[in-house]
């Protein structure tokens, strides 16, 4: 696992330090991590709130059907990624039975990074919210306090830990996601889009330098999530 | 915390919402166009000799990538949870374990081709005894191993923590050997994480694209998987590759949807043992 990691490393830096900095600002690198990191970042925001919201209902709420939804919470773990993005291209693209055309547009990623990173912040919140005590929450209550100030006093607070290491780790998954951008990206330049180009047409120094731009980047939200996960132990 | 019935319907609404603009009516709908010329033209589709031969290669990638992660990933669990002292190796292993979930597969791809590639490091050694790894199943086989290699260790982990050892300490007092313990208390205690962590790294393999992608020669009937070939006839303009390609990854739905029900099993049989 490491020895070839290590080689693409060597590789991104084969023709010396220059080389590699030159490889990777280049313009078109620079746009493609833009573009990844901000759809990512977008995703990971967008998802932590309707994460939350979704978990939410799944735990406090009673309705016919309620298993059944969060059975098919996983659903995005398990359909394979490139029919992930095909099922939303079939809904959202060209010949759309709902007149939503989307496909091979920034917005279409955004949607398709938020299908396969549903999974993350329901899951990790979901239990949390479980295992919440509601003494606190009936505490706050009964001093008077509304609805929307115990959530955000009370239950957010508890819930942050859980929140934050779900959209990280949505984050990291958007970062390198390939499979379900692969077909609806079109010409949007998705960093592992850009990488796998490089690759077809033989530039692996270019490859390699923007994939190490990109595993720096994971890195980061590895050891973060890590000092994350260490203070909720303590 | 009370919220008054409106809210409560309101954001049940939001939620349902939400999930059905996101995955319900997408998935419904592949399934529907791939059936909309009637089931029998699916499975025409369904039975042409290429995709039979990338449902096979599939199968046949899994089959050999699952059980040795399974292996692996067991093993690794047991070092990492009960491995003797604070050795900084172990620490190292639990960070880099979880590599595979944060690498984006293309740049696993980029990795495996660089190393066993022609020209890589230990390619040419393999050309001259006669084995092609990259642009060949040994490679798509690698790439599938690496992306799903944390789900077993990752869902065993925990257990193992939360179990504890006195049973084990107690089987070896009792004079069980190593081998005996492992059989008799660990490996009953771990079953419902390890039927998991297979489970979903049986949805991985099947599923995976962008490292396999990269190291295999696209070669329709040899080396391509359910996922590259939709990925391949999905680029090749016209309407009866869109049929087939609907026609597809259906049947990765059906698959999946399978995964989904076995995982939901599990997981309630998971909760209930713990």
């Amino acid at each position: 696992m490491l020895i070839p990691l290590a080689a693409v490393a060597l590789k991104a830096f084969s023709g010396g330090l220059g080389a590699f900095w030159h490889a990777a600002t280049g313009p078109v690198v620079l746009q493609a991590l833009g573009v990844t990191l901000s759809a990512s970042l977008i995703v990971a925001a967008i998802g932590a709130v309707m994460g939350t919201l979704v978990a939410w209902v799944l735990v406090r709420d009673a309705f016919p059907g309620r298993r059944l939804v969060g059975a098919l919470i996983d659903l995005p773990f398990a359909l394979p990624t490139i029919v992930a993005g095909l099922t939303l291209i079939a809904l959202y693209g060209p010949g759309s039975p709902v007149g939503v055309h989307l496909a091979y547009t920034r917005a279409a990623v955004v949607v398709a990074l938020l299908f396969v990173t549903l999974p993350f912040v329901v899951r990790s919140v979901q239990p949390v919210l479980i295992e919440l005590d509601r003494e606190a929450e009936e505490a706050a209550a009964s001093l008077g306090a509304g609805a929307g100030t115990t959530f955000r006093r009370v239950i957010l607070p508890a819930l942050r830990p859980a929140i934050l290491s779900g959209a990280a780790l949505a984050f990291a998954r958007s970062v390198g996601e390939f499979g379900s951008l692969a077909l609806i990206a079109g010409k949007v330049q998705i960093a592992s889009i850009v990488i796998y180009a490089d690759i077809e047409s033989g530039d692996l120094q270019s490859a390699a330098a923007l994939a190490v731009v990109l595993m720096a980047i994971s890195l980061l939200v590895l050891a973060a999530l890590r000092r994350l996960g260490a203070r909720v132990a303590h | 915390m009370r919220t008054s019935r409106r809210s409560r319907l309101g954001l049940r609404a939001l939620a349902l919402g939400y999930l059905a603009a996101l995955l319900l009516l997408p998935v419904g709908l592949v399934f529907w166009r791939a059936f909309e010329h009637g089931f029998g033209v699916a499975w025409a589709w369904m039975t042409t000799p290429a995709a039979i031969a990338a449902l096979s290669l599939s199968v046949l990638v899994a089959v050999i990538a699952v059980p040795l992660n399974t292996v692996f990933g067991v093993g690794c669990a047991l070092v990492l949870v009960r491995g003797r002292g604070r050795g900084r190796g172990r620490a190292l292993l639990d960070a880099f374990i979880d590599l595979p979930f944060v690498v984006s597969p293309v740049i696993v791809g980029l990795a495996l081709l660089l190393v066993y590639g022609q020209g890589g490091w230990f390619g040419d050694l393999f050309l001259r005894h006669g084995m092609r790894v990259v642009y060949a199943v040994p490679g798509m086989v690698l790439a599938t191993i690496f992306v799903s290699l944390p789900f077993v260790v990752r869902e065993v982990a925990p257990v193992l923590l939360e179990a504890g050892d006195q049973q084990e300490q107690a089987a070896a007092t009792l004079g069980a050997s190593s081998w005996q313990t492992f059989r008799r208390v660990t490996l009953p205690t771990i079953r419902w994480g390890v039927a998991y962590g297979v489970v979903l790294s049986t949805a991985r393999a099947l599923g995976e694209i962008g490292a396999v992608l990269v190291v295999s020669s696209n070669v329709a009937g040899q080396t391509l998987t359910l996922p590259l070939l939709i990925y391949q006839r999905d680029s090749q303009i016209g309407s009866d590759t869109l049929t087939s390609v609907y026609a597809a990854s259906t049947e990765l739905a059906v698959l999946s949807l399978l995964v989904l029900a076995v995982m939901t099993l599990l997981g309630a049989r998971r909760e209930r043992t713990r």
